[in-house]
């Protein structure tokens, strides 16, 4: 992988053509399955055992007292604040915004997290808590969370959400598109959700790119649909739905941070990673904020850049929070939670 | 832009009681030195830690007769059950003691808390499980079928990695039914004065283990001594040369550890992130004094750039200061002589015409230190590609073909240690069999465990430790008709 000489210009790339873009970064005149192999294929590939022994030992950094307070705050207003659940009600998203609006509300001071993730069709009843108060609001799309429908039924759903006031879309990739090694058709479906996420005054929702790195397994692989999401327009590429196991491992999204990293240094375009499924405490975040700093480097190191998908991660922050401030552990009857999961 | 400073994390040292002074550990207790007492300092601060007592001929030869006597009236005639015993008991209360262990290593040495808590300590009690193992199982070694013990050993041991060494020596000559009088480095006996309180701790019998203090006249009096039957030795090569003329002649045996100038070969279908991280821990883990560290960066002419440039990406982020510190990720220098003797081979590099680069960043006022460095544009007839420095500094040599890598690689006096990194594993296998060196790593660097024989080729030494190998340094072969 070489530096380009002349930094394609990144708004017009990523928004405007995605095939034009991916036709000169590659190089050829024809996108097809068999340049777009050439290219993935030629990534440097990745030793797991290796990639596997650096997430560990950035996962011993000793996160202290004034860190720890700093992290912890800027883990919170990371987080998409999801449920996912055929359960889900009016009533259950409701419960959940107001909770973005006031994490903890003895104290004040809590930041708020970035987004709440619903499904699209709960998108106006969040809407109706959150209105313009700056936390965002996210829905899954693209008959999350297999992706299994035809391309017209992903394209509605995701212009439904849109249409209801989605801020961002987190789409499902065709997983066994992929690992056919169909990568034009992933690339075409990403950049026609891409398109499908413009409002008609338009500006866009952003995109997620939701891998499914369980189902895709080897960290080879991780590596391939990272750039090939980044290439397809995605704004910001996620490691998981949350419903299959693994779901955002530490050394998964130490993979993703090096793609993000070097796709910058290709194109000049800054993209976003979101580790979502499994991360469910303080120290567990912190680990990823870890990666994010040394890995990627401080400028990821804003919720524009770089999310957790998450629903219990806000209690224990907000656990971990109370005990910095007041020295003592309190308990989880002093973090009101709204959206228990009935599980 | 945000910045995420990691607030000082500093390990406690109120987990060592550091004594003012330490006498010599000689048939199973401490007594004084007739020598002259030397202090002890930690090389990141120049504090003195502790007085440590000199011992002379007369005192290490009252240590041999003490080894003798405990050769001949229990070591040598247990049962390698029991024996075994002792070593697994020595094991468990190294782990039980590990923090202890730690901690004082760092403080003596100067290498960061998480290396002697996450390597050295953990490594240093899996050589005594392991070994623990062995004792009563040697005649399934492929040794013959009565391995005998050889009697005393005398063992000499560095600064670099002072408790994992001294356990590389003593588990396997233990196992095997000698006693032995081991010298620490005078720079840092601490931890190995520690190991004798935990011998005493587990009952090991007096004379089994005694450890005696000093510098070089104390090293070439154990070398010298009559009752001495076999001597182990891990250092420089100079010194290992002195030794092998001292012992010449004699019905001693030895085995030797020396220096090395490791290559670290990288071809240009590498796994590129896992390299970079291969390549640090390869020069910078330890703060480079590792006999087998990657010193010489071998990398293909078509991808030294790209390496280049992500290498210093990388060392940027390499946090350099207090070892005491959870976070830190490159120590102190061991001593002023050792970081006398970087920084006159750096200055050298730079004279021959080497690019030089370092990562430009603070550090503390006392104590020795050196940034991490790397010379680019290296020849193999530049002092810093041939010498070994010891230190953090990598030398950057290209190659084109796989033959100009092994020529590059062996074209030097020492072959202890070699790392390869390619995805192709047809050629991980043709270039270990072309390496001159007593451990090639393919896609990693420096990872140790007490099953792997540990060794090198020419002027790196002879012997190996580790694995069924090692044990053959210690036992005599031999069949019975």
């Amino acid at each position: 992988m070489t530096v380009l000489d002349t930094a394609v210009d990144p708004a017009a790339g990523s928004t405007e053509d995605p095939a034009a873009r991916a036709r000169d970064l590659l190089g050829v005149s024809r996108l097809t399955d068999t340049s777009l192999t050439r290219w993935l294929h030629a990534l440097p590939g990745v030793d797991q055992v290796g990639a596997e022994a650096r997430a560990a030992s950035l996962g011993t950094r000793s996160i202290k007292t004034t860190s720890k307070a700093w992290a912890i705050d800027l883990a919170i207003s990371m987080i998409d604040l999801t449920t996912l659940e055929g359960a889900d009600t009016p009533g259950k998203v409701r419960g959940l915004a107001t909770r973005a609006l006031t994490p903890d509300p003895a104290d004040l001071t809590t930041p708020s997290p970035a987004a709440v993730c619903v499904y699209g069709d709960m998108v106006p009843f969040a809407r109706e808590v959150l209105g313009h108060s700056g936390v965002r609001i996210a829905a899954v799309a693209t008959a999350f969370p297999s992706g299994r429908a035809s391309m017209p039924v992903k394209l509605a759903d995701t212009r439904d959400a849109v249409a209801a006031g989605a801020d961002e879309i987190d789409m499902v990739i065709d997983r066994g598109a992929f690992l056919a090694g169909h990568y034009r058709q992933v690339f075409d479906e990403i950049a026609a959700v891409k398109a499908a996420c413009r409002r008609p005054d338009g500006t866009s929702a952003r995109l997620k790119v939701i891998m499914e790195t369980g189902e895709l397994v080897t960290y080879d692989n991780v590596r391939r649909a990272s750039w090939l999401s980044m290439l397809a327009g995605g704004d910001f590429i996620k490691t998981s739905t949350g419903k299959i196991s693994p779901a955002a491992t530490l050394p998964v999204t130490l993979i993703m941070l090096e793609a993000v990293r070097d796709w910058r240094e290709v194109t000049g375009q800054q993209l976003g990673v979101k580790p979502a499924g499994g991360i469910r405490t303080s120290k567990d975040a912190i680990k990823f904020l870890v990666a994010v700093n040394e890995v990627a480097g401080p400028e990821w190191l804003d919720n524009h850049w770089f999310r957790f998908g998450a629903s219990s991660l806000l209690n224990d922050l907000i656990l971990q929070r109370q005990r910095l401030a007041i020295g003592a552990y309190s308990g989880s009857d002093y973090v009101p939670d709204d959206a228990p999961s009935l599980y | 832009m945000p910045t995420f400073d990691y607030a000082p994390a500093p390990e406690s040292r109120a987990v060592v009681n550091l004594q003012p002074s330490y006498g010599l550990f000689i048939n199973g207790e401490f007594v004084d030195g007739s020598g002259t007492a030397f202090k002890t300092i930690n090389p990141a601060t120049e504090e003195s830690l502790a007085e440590v007592a000199e011992a002379t001929t007369d005192d290490v030869d009252r240590a041999v007769k003490a080894a003798r006597a405990a050769y001949r009236g229990v070591w040598g005639r247990m049962s390698g059950a029991d024996r075994g015993k002792y070593l697994f008991r020595i094991a468990r209360i190294m782990q039980e003691r590990s923090r202890e262990l730690a901690v004082l290593e760092t403080l003596d040495n100067g290498k960061p808390i998480k290396e002697s808590r996450d390597v050295d300590v953990p490594l240093a009690a899996a050589h005594f499980f392991y070994h623990a193992g062995w004792a009563d199982k040697l005649g399934y070694a492929a040794l013959g079928p009565d391995p005998r013990p050889l009697g005393v050993v005398g063992q000499v041991i560095p600064w670099n990695f002072p408790l994992l060494m001294l356990a590389w020596k003593i588990a396997p000559a233990l196992a095997c039914g000698n006693t032995v009088v081991l010298k620490p480095a005078e720079t840092t006996p601490l931890t190995a004065l520690l190991f004798a309180q935990i011998c005493q701790q587990a009952d090991l019998p007096p004379g089994v283990v005694n450890i005696v203090t000093g510098a070089g006249p104390t090293g070439q009096a154990i070398v010298d001594h009559p009752g001495i039957d076999k001597i182990a030795f891990t250092g420089s090569t100079g010194v290992g040369k002195m030794i092998a003329r001292s012992i010449a002649g004699t019905r001693k045996r030895a085995t030797l550890e020396l220096g090395g100038k490791a290559a670290n070969i990288v071809f240009d279908d590498a796994p590129l992130d896992q390299t970079i991280e291969g390549i640090v821990n390869g020069i910078f883990f330890n703060q480079g004094q590792v006999c087998c560290a990657g010193s010489r960066l071998l990398v293909q002419e078509s991808i030294a750039d790209d390496v280049e440039r992500r290498l210093k990406r990388r060392l940027a982020t390499l946090r350099v200061g207090d070892p005491m510190d959870k976070n830190t990720d490159v120590g102190a220098i061991n001593s002023r002589r050792q970081l006398d003797r970087i920084t006159e081979l750096s200055a050298a590099g730079e004279a021959e015409g080497a690019t030089r680069w370092d990562t430009d960043c603070p550090l503390p006022k006392n104590g020795f230190w050196f940034r991490p460095t790397v010379f680019t544009g290296v020849s193999q007839s530049h002092r810093i590609a041939q010498e070994e420095i010891f230190g953090p500094v990598l030398s950057v040599l290209t190659f084109r073909t796989p033959a100009e890598a092994v020529a590059k690689a062996n074209n030097t006096p020492y072959g202890l240690s070699a790392g390869v990194w390619t995805e192709k594993g047809s050629r991980i296998l043709w270039m270990a069999d072309q390496l001159r060196a007593g451990v090639v790593w393919a896609n990693t660097f420096n990872q140790f465990d007490p099953t792997s024989p540990f060794g090198g080729y020419k002027e790196s030494g002879y012997g190996r430790e580790g694995g069924r190998h090692g044990l053959e340094a210690y036992v005599q072969t031999g069949g019975v008709a």
